[in-house]
């Protein structure tokens, strides 16, 4: 199916199942600890082997000498692969490090080996034998000075005359912005059973967000026949962007299965989530605004610095300001330095969550200048087009409804505006807000529906990494199919089923939704035609037809019914900016001795298009606000700078929020539709709940104490030594 | 001092197995296990029960948390061997699909997971977080370490923070225990008064 | 975790003498803190003594007034104990901010005295730290080293960890004393602050306990009433180990005690420092810190521990 125009009024605008409330469909699997993840499949495989990895202890160098023996002849081993063993894989083309082979160390903790036992006490164990001599290269591994280095800067782009307008501006402001590096830890680490016994056809079950890009980036890595490679990912225990990518766990698994001739499975142990896998580079970041005295933006100029293995392209932390405000002239800089820091790559919503954590703190900033509401210079800055290209209009933009809705929800207007004035006791009390965009992309998603005795199965390579795809899609199919949810199965994650948009950029609810539509409509066709009617409605699991209505059941007896389709996206899109927007609001206590700070309440207003299912977006909504709240108050990856890796790498280390960092989190839907973005009018909210978040909580902060921190995570010691105390 | 070549000699030539018999979930086992076969492998390797996760296998994250003679503990964190007729219950203990226990219930009303991959430890956990208070032990947030505590949103969500998720399900996971808090008193009152 | 062998002994003179017997042995009881050690390898037990049955789980009182914690009463157990909530709140207070409800329920009295540090960087194993491998260098003293977490005060040039227990703050606070017997089955006690070392050239040997000492119990002296606080400073709201932390007894004679945590390789008091009590946080912990050789990174927690003490003070 072509979508090549914005839809118009659909079957989705008079719902039954869509957009309505639903509970997951894997619910009960998840609660009763029944949903099989990678490493699990007890079902799948007998007895595997155990493989382990050895990381590098380096950070930059080469291999000069390793000696397995010992490894080798430990109990229960199989066999361990060095990586000094075999020549270099080849590198896909999302893999910017290396994954295994070759003397070269690029970053620590790299993979250098992987132990084969029969189980996982002998194969760890045994890593600890394997003897490694290096040649250490130094590095440089201070992001900060490297910015301060930086002279000319990779300008992205530049409209108007961003010098003229600062100098002619009335008021301006100018400073700069840290981000911490950042990691997913999701609680699943990577794992993979890898069945290569035959060195021909591959299996892997693995946790992995994009089914079709790592089975290709298999291919590649080994090089080897896309066909012969099949992997399933039916449950995938977080992501957020780390298991966007083939990563060690699947590449270790395949070699040690194809070395020993039994299946194989490797779980990347906790410290290599940090530094094997991917991160979030931090970033510094330069911001200028100008405006008049009336509150009109006339310049933005944002230039940013990330740090990146050789080959990749860092944080783009200055996206969002290209599109976000209105302003006639505007700069933006972006540069990626290289780094042998472990490899930088996407997280939750990639650039714009860093980028807003400092755009977003700035205009709180340049409120303040201009004697302005936040919320106020936000709305009079809105824009209904991209600035930079005015003919490109946003397709469906409410961000000033949720600034008002915002403020309304929140009793913004009764807070107190003078900063560091509000105290309970020993603790100060402070509100802030931030706005929010993300982008909404799409893409091509196919997906398969097979009919029998009246049930629906679903079928595509759409992962669901606890985003609720299980849950949308059966809404989907079972709506457009006039079915209930009890008729509708869904089966996801397999290299088997068509290929749709995997999970990631937040484009997966929106583009597989879409391509599951298209395969029943396939369906729908499959059926008219076997009536011989020209077209038909569907509902009440029946088709109405000329009059007559046939049970879908009965519509072929003993025989499945197939219909299968992708949605292809049109380049109409091309021509309209699409995005997704939300205001946050925050309000936080910050101990007035000791600086510790705590939320009190949130409320995020989102406006993305359809809300498929009001529960599960919720909870992309809040889970982002939560990820926000650790961005802002306590993750960031600690680097040694000259060993060149990141210190914390364990739960207790790098902290991500618990339970007692969390207050109530209140959501608001504006449930807007946006045709021109797939034909349920849906858009993705899984990063939006991220983007200004962390900026919303530093405001809050600096209203709460009247000390403005720009260093994220905004830890008590970078404003202890000027709170109040008594 | 004592070398280490002494204990590397030790360790070759000593027995580094043991037997032990666990009570699983009502179910004896008896099993064989290298001895450092942490609790948490047992059940996941061992006898296949999956519903224990692992998500850092160092005690920080609490996705393998399981009741070991009826207190949540964390399974990676301590060995099979040591638990000899101890009575352990896992999630598969707690309620299957076709008998949920109500706090399974209660979380997938609440949406009080998106992966799923904390979600049993946290159940586990949310038992074991009503039980404790109802039995009178405090918190790190109990105002007053004699009185009597008050099952609040405050104390829950103190007492369940040695369970991380990083989906960020937190505010919806206190509605799920709260609904089972509130029906809990509910049934404890009509209990009161029948006797 | 290297392999090793397992016996469980539930006799504590015997299980003493055993491990005397065999160099080496550690004994386990929780296990909280000595099994992700062991899986890094930083422990390499080749034999394990399970000491989880040898009875030593109870709370009594002593002929002097005072109490007798077995040294595997559980965290839980002992942070619930009528007369430890009643008597010495402290304690209590400071077992209920550390670590999480999982974890004090198998954490032990004595295990958690014998928590060893939370350093990065003897937590991994490719880094060199002297406390781990004697002699292998600091790599948290090195140029570009991450330190906000690590010690400002008693530290050496050879090592700057601190201790990560919570309820040896506390314990330290109320003068109590640590029970052991030898394989010698001669029994010991020791104040907390002759129990634990600082690092100074042997920052491995981080408690004066002699090969195959077990201890037993921790005795805690008669009450001593007053205020009692425990004010745990950390990054998150919960299941985060201390920046800094502050155990204060304010008695109604106007004098008091004041230990801290987070900061020193032991649970940080100075009888000088609780002489200035009354003339408030500044002037105690003029005393409290002095010598203090923190890093730029961690500096602020002299700041922070003066501000703690402070907020404590004016507590209504």
């Amino acid at each position: 199916m072509d979508f090549n125009q914005s839809a118009d009024e659909n079957l989705f605008d008079h719902a039954r199942i869509i957009g309505k409330p639903h509970t997951r469909v894997d619910g009960a699997l998840k609660v009763t600890g029944t949903a099989p993840y990678a490493y699990e499949r007890h079902d799948v495989v007998e007895n595997p082997l155990v493989g382990y990895p050895l990381g590098s202890s380096i950070a930059k160098g080469h291999i000069t000498r390793m000696d397995a023996t010992a490894a080798r002849n430990a109990e229960g081993v199989a066999a361990v692969i060095t990586t000094l063993d075999i020549d270099e894989l080849p590198r896909a083309e999302s893999n910017v490090a290396k994954l295994f082979g070759g003397d070269m160390i690029e970053h620590y903790h790299q993979a250098i080996a992987v132990v084969v036992a029969d189980t996982l006490e002998q194969a760890r164990a045994a890593t600890s034998l394997i003897e490694v001599e290096y040649e250490e290269i130094p590095g440089e591994f201070d992001l900060d000075d490297a910015w301060k280095r930086l002279q000319d800067r990779d300008v992205v782009s530049h409209v108007g005359d961003v010098d003229a307008a600062f100098e002619s501006a009335e008021i301006t402001l100018d400073e700069t912005y840290y981000t911490a590096s950042q990691s997913h830890a999701m609680m699943e680490p990577h794992a993979t059973i890898a069945d290569w016994c035959d060195g021909k056809n591959m299996t892997l079950w693995t946790s992995n967000q994009m089914i079709e890009w790592t089975r290709q980036a298999l291919a590649t890595t080994f090089e080897i026949d896309a066909d012969t490679i099949r992997l399933e990912s039916p449950y995938i225990g977080g992501g957020f962007g780390g298991k966007l990518w083939l990563r060690a766990d699947a590449v270790l698994a395949a070699l040690g299965s194809r070395e020993t001739g039994r299946p194989v499975k490797v779980a990347l142990p906790r410290s290599f989530i940090f530094n094997n896998a991917t991160h979030r580079s931090g970033t510094v970041q330069r911001l200028r605004i100008a405006a008049n005295r009336d509150g009109r933006i006339t310049a933005f100029d944002h230039a940013a610095i990330s740090h990146t293995l050789p080959g990749g392209s860092g944080e783009d932390a200055v996206n969002q300001t290209r599109c976000f405000y209105a302003g006639e002239n505007r700069r933006v800089a972006h540069h990626a330095i290289d780094m042998n820091l472990p490899e930088s790559a996407d997280m939750r919503a990639p650039g714009e969550a860093s980028g807003l954590a400092a755009l977003e703190i700035a205009m709180d900033e340049m409120a303040e200048k201009l004697g302005m509401d936040p919320v106020e210079f936000r709305i009079l800055n809105d824009t209904q087009v991209n600035p930079e290209e005015p003919s490109k209009r946003y397709s469906d933009r409410h961000f000033v409804e949720c600034l008002r809705k915002g403020a309304e929800g929140f009793n913004w207007s009764a807070r107190n505006t003078t900063p560091g004035s509000k105290r309970e006791g020993q603790w100060l009390i402070g509100q802030g807000m931030a706005g929010a965009y993300r982008g909404a992309p799409t893409l091509d998603s196919g997906a398969r529906v097979r009919l029998s005795e009246g049930r629906l199965i679903v079928e595509t390579d759409m992962t669901d990494i606890g985003t609720g795809s299980y849950t949308i899609i059966a809404q989907t199919a079972a709506e457009t199919m006039g079915l209930e949810m009890d008729d509708v199965e869904v089966r996801l994650g397999n290299s088997a089923y068509p290929a749709a948009s995997g999970s990631g950029g937040q484009m997966g609810a929106a583009s597989s939704t879409a391509g599951v539509y298209a395969a029943c409509v396939a369906l729908q066709g499959e059926i008219t035609k076997r009536l011989g009617v020209e077209s038909a409605r569907f509902e009440s699991g029946q088709v109405v037809a000329g009059g007559k209505r046939v049970a879908l059941r009965d519509v072929a007896q003993n025989e499945e019914l197939v219909g299968e389709d992708t949605l292809h996206f049109g380049d109409f899109k091309d021509e309209l900016e699409i995005g997704t927007f939300a205001a946050h609001f925050v309000e936080v206590a910050v101990h007035a001795y000791t600086g510790e700070t705590r939320l009190r309440r949130t409320l995020s207003v989102v406006d993305a298009g359809r809300i498929l299912n009001p529960v599960t977006a919720r909870s992309q909504v809040i889970g982002g606000m939560t990820m926000a709240t650790g961005a802002a108050l306590t993750e960031g990856l600690n680097i040694d700078s000259q060993r060149g890796y990141f210190t914390n790498h364990d739960l207790a280390g790098y902290e991500i929020a618990v339970h007692a960092d969390i207050p109530e989190q209140e959501v608001i839907f504006l449930d807007t539709q946006d045709g021109a973005s797939t034909p349920l009018k849906a858009k993705g909210v899984g990063e939006l709940g991220i983007c200004g978040g962390a900026a919303a909580v530093a405001n809050a902060m600096y209203n709460a104490t009247g000390i403005r921190l720009r260093d994220y995570p905004m830890t008590l010691d970078r404003m202890l030594d000027r709170l109040p105390g008594a | 001092m004592t070398s280490t070549t002494t204990f590397e000699k030790h360790r070759e030539s000593a027995t580094t197995r043991s037997a032990v018999a666990l009570s699983i979930n009502g179910q004896r086992h008896e099993l064989e296990l290298d001895n450092r076969t942490t609790l948490l492998d047992t059940l996941r390797e061992h006898l296949k029960l999956t519903g224990s996760k692992k998500g850092c296998d160092l005690g920080q994250c609490g996705a393998c948390t399981v009741y070991i003679n009826g207190k949540r503990v964390n399974a990676c964190l301590t060995l099979a061997v040591m638990h000899q007729d101890d009575e352990i219950t896992t999630i598969e203990g707690v309620g299957d699909v076709e008998h949920m226990d109500p706090m399974q219930q209660a979380f997938i009303d609440n949406d009080a997971f998106q992966c799923g991959y904390c979600t049993p430890g946290q159940i586990c956990s949310a038992k074991a977080t009503l039980d404790e208070i109802r039995a009178g032990i405090p918190s790190h947030v109990t105002k007053e370490l004699t009185g009597p505590i008050e099952i609040s949103d405050e104390e829950i969500r103190e007492r369940m923070s040695g369970n991380l998720c990083r989906c960020g399900a937190y505010a919806n996971i206190l509605k799920a225990i709260n609904q089972v808090a509130k029906d809990q008193i509910v049934k404890d009152q009509v209990a009161k008064e029948r006797s | 975790m290297k392999a090793f062998s397992y016996e469980r002994i539930d006799d504590a003179a015997q299980a003493a003498a055993r491990a005397f017997e065999v160099p080496g042995s550690k004994f386990i009881a929780g296990g909280t803190n000595l099994l992700d050690l062991m899986k890094h390898e930083i422990e390499v037990p080749p034999h394990l003594i399970d000491i989880t049955r040898t009875g030593l789980d109870d709370i009594t009182e002593t002929g002097e007034g005072g109490v007798r914690i077995g040294a595997l009463v559980s965290n839980t157990a002992l942070a619930a104990n009528e007369r430890i909530r009643c008597d010495y709140p402290v304690l209590s207070r400071a077992l209920f901010s550390g670590a999480s409800g999982q974890l004090r329920n198998k954490a032990s009295t004595g295990g958690n005295l014998l928590q060893r540090t939370r350093c990065p960087y003897f937590y991994d194993t490719a880094m060199p730290c002297n406390k781990r491998a004697p002699g292998a260098g600091c790599a948290a003293l090195d140029e570009g080293a991450d330190t906000r977490q690590l010690g400002v005060i008693g530290t050496s040039e050879h090592c700057i960890a601190t201790h990560p227990s919570d309820m040896a703050v506390a314990l330290r606070v109320l003068d109590a004393e640590v029970e052991t017997i030898t394989p010698q089955g001669q029994t010991r006690r020791l104040t907390l602050d002759e129990f634990y070392r600082l690092p100074g050239d042997t920052p491995d040997v981080e408690n004066v306990l002699e090969p195959g000492e077990i201890i037993t119990g921790v005795v805690l002296p008669a009450p001593v009433g007053g205020r009692q606080q425990y004010y745990k400073v950390r990054d998150r709201a919960s299941y985060a180990f201390a920046l800094v932390s502050v155990a204060l007894i304010e008695t109604d004679d106007g004098k008091g005690r004041v230990a801290l945590g987070g900061v020193a390789h032991k649970p940080w008091r100075r009888d000088e420092a609780d002489a200035e009590l009354g003339n408030g946080a500044k002037a105690v912990m003029a005393k409290l810190l002095d010598g203090a050789r923190p890093t730029d990174e961690n500096a602020y927690k002299l700041t922070l521990a003066e501000r703690t003490l402070a907020a404590l003070l004016a507590k209504e």
